[in-house]
């Protein structure tokens, strides 16, 4: 979206305000708390990659958690081979999503709209049965458990414990908020502006020269990758990756994310996630209908308000 | 109907608590077998009036958003009446024991659900093709505005087959209680295979949805005798390279 000045630098300031109150939360806020929130940006990444695909390519996709979960258990499959360091964990996860990703995506976008939509879901369900009945890699359903976190730096004058309190939380923020700054660029970058005109219409897209299949490849390559460092950032924190983070209502659950924040915005996905994972994580603590207030606040803006949180600012 | 129900499954789910609540209450299977469809039509009815309406025209993706919700919802809810612990039910006396047929045997109960399901089958199929009910809707569908330039009141129609698919999903939830586990997140398990079902089958195919269910469940059936670990994963192998090949399905009306 172009913004003329007044509303670029309201839109800074809104992002660093953001950016800034997350980063004092491990100043304030109790243990479980962080938990949520680490959890919430995990899911903000993931929710990132999505928009990637949904927003501004217009690809939706109902498999896009198998990603996600191909980047956990590659980084669980090699921290628990003693290998360390969070650069080559975090890379493995993106790496191995995308590598999964070229023949689904592939076979994938032949097709768009509701036959990916369902093609998708049905990859997605293939590599969860996978997750499920490989046994001796996956361990099925009992999962991989035991990750341990990386030790940041070979440094020791700077070596701060992951396990410290607020600190993968920190890590957390910081991969999120490159994330969004990467994934920013990309959208307004001739590529992602490309995407933009092949989503809203491929043909003439391509009577004017454009390589579409390839464009909308390479995003799907894209979002993978992202949703795969999200995963493997979603191992190291939880300590362990199951097949249920490959199953497709958690995909559901990044759309609800997407479209409740606001899709084609980048920050409402971040937005959303908060919420999705707040109602999941920290409403069940006080409230038993999590799940009903959550499908009714979906059900609402999916009929009212369908440019979601950053729709409603848009408009005002 | 050209819509794509994420909540069909939660349909599905309703009805087999509506007879696993009937039968604690009264101790009598038919009676459920009875008011289930009958409710979830209700049901059904309700909520296409009150929400579907508005996203027909939206496509398909603010309609698997929606019913994404639904299903949500409709998990709470059950949650919240049942609690989370996985209920039983047994088969009507009558139903419960084993048959011989052909020399081998089958549970009495199977071999009645094999006769509600060829039943309703043969029901949708003639009604499809032979009703005039059925040609409405396939004309609804393929051509609205024209359907309605004939007189044709499309949106009761819908409401109708909408409400008709509630019940019969609330059907196959009572006739499928006592013999699978009744539990909240059923409605996720069923709902994947009878995407699969449809899509391999066909979308717009009563034919093809037979034919579909025909196809996997004897493939899931073979595939775990053979090779256990990968069942479920051949089966979405299936619905893919059907998806790949012929996206509309195999005996699909459109692509």
């Amino acid at each position: 979206m172009t913004l003329g000045r007044a509303a670029s630098a309201r839109y800074a300031a809104f992002l660093g305000t953001l950016a800034i109150g997350l980063a004092t939360i491990p100043l304030w806020a109790p243990r479980f708390w962080i938990y949520i929130a680490t959890q919430a940006l995990i899911f903000a990444i993931f929710a990132m990659s999505l928009d990637l695909l949904l927003g501004y390519a217009g690809l939706p996709s109902l498999g896009h958690a198998a990603f996600f979960g191909v980047g956990a258990y590659a980084c669980a499959l090699l921290a628990l081979r003693d290998v360390d360091g969070l650069f080559p964990l975090l890379l493995v996860g993106g790496v191995a999503a995308a590598i999964v990703a070229v023949p689904i995506g592939a076979l994938s976008l032949r097709t768009t709209g509701i036959y990916f939509l369902m093609l998708t879901l049905a990859f997605g369900q293939m590599l969860w049965g996978l997750a499920v009945n490989w046994v001796s890699l996956t361990r099925g359903t009992d999962g991989l458990i035991g990750i341990p976190r990386p030790t940041l730096l070979g440094l020791d004058a700077f070596e701060i414990s992951l396990y410290e309190r607020g600190a993968f939380f920190i890590l957390c923020l910081i991969v999120a908020i490159v994330t969004f700054a990467l994934l920013q660029m990309l959208a307004r970058s001739p590529f992602g502006k490309t995407l933009e005109g092949i989503r809203e219409n491929e043909r003439r897209m391509r009577a004017l020269g454009f390589p579409t299949v390839r464009y909308r490849f390479a995003a799907f390559i894209a979002a993978a990758a992202v949703a795969g460092m999200a995963g493997a950032l979603a191992a190291m924190s939880n300590g362990y990756a199951t097949p249920d983070l490959l199953y497709w209502t958690v995909s559901g659950l990044a759309l609800v994310a997407v479209v409740v924040g606001g899709a084609r915005s980048l920050i409402g996905p971040v937005l959303g996630a908060f919420v999705v994972v707040f109602a999941q994580l920290g409403l069940s603590t006080y409230v038993e209908r999590w799940e009903l207030i959550l499908g009714a606040i979906f059900i609402a803006f999916v009929l009212f308000v369908p440019g979601g949180l950053v729709g409603l600012v848009r408009r005002a | 109907m050209d819509v794509l129900n994420l909540a069909h499954g939660s349909f599905y789910m309703v009805g087999a608590y509506i007879a696993y609540s009937v039968v604690v209450a009264t101790n009598s299977f038919w009676l459920a077998f009875l008011v289930a469809p009958v409710l979830l039509a209700l049901l059904g009815a309700a909520l296409e009036v009150v929400f579907f309406r508005r996203l027909y025209r939206h496509g398909h993706l603010a309609q698997v958003l929606l019913t994404f919700g639904f299903t949500l919802v409709f998990v709470d809810l059950i949650r919240s009446q049942f609690g989370p612990t996985t209920r039983s039910i047994a088969p009507p006396p009558g139903l419960g024991g084993a048959v011989e047929l052909f020399g081998a045997t089958f549970s009495a109960y199977s071999l009645f659900i094999l006769g509600v399901a060829i039943g309703v089958g043969a029901l949708l199929l003639l009604g499809w093709r032979f009703l005039r009910v059925g040609a409405v809707l396939r004309a609804g569908v393929e051509d609205k505005e024209m359907a309605g330039l004939l007189g044709i009141n499309l949106p009761t129609v819908f409401t109708l087959t909408f409400a008709f698919g509630a019940g019969l999903a609330g059907l196959a939830g009572v006739v499928g209680a006592p013999e699978f586990a009744i539990y909240p997140g059923m409605d996720a398990s069923v709902l994947i295979l009878a995407l699969v079902v449809v899509v391999v089958g066909g979308l717009g195919s009563i034919e093809g949805a037979i034919v579909g269910s025909a196809l996997i469940g004897l493939g899931y059936v073979i595939g775990t005798s053979f090779f256990p670990q990968f069942a479920i994963g051949l089966i979405f192998a299936v619905m893919a390279a059907v998806l790949i090949v012929r996206p509309s399905g195999l005996l699909g009306r459109r692509s």
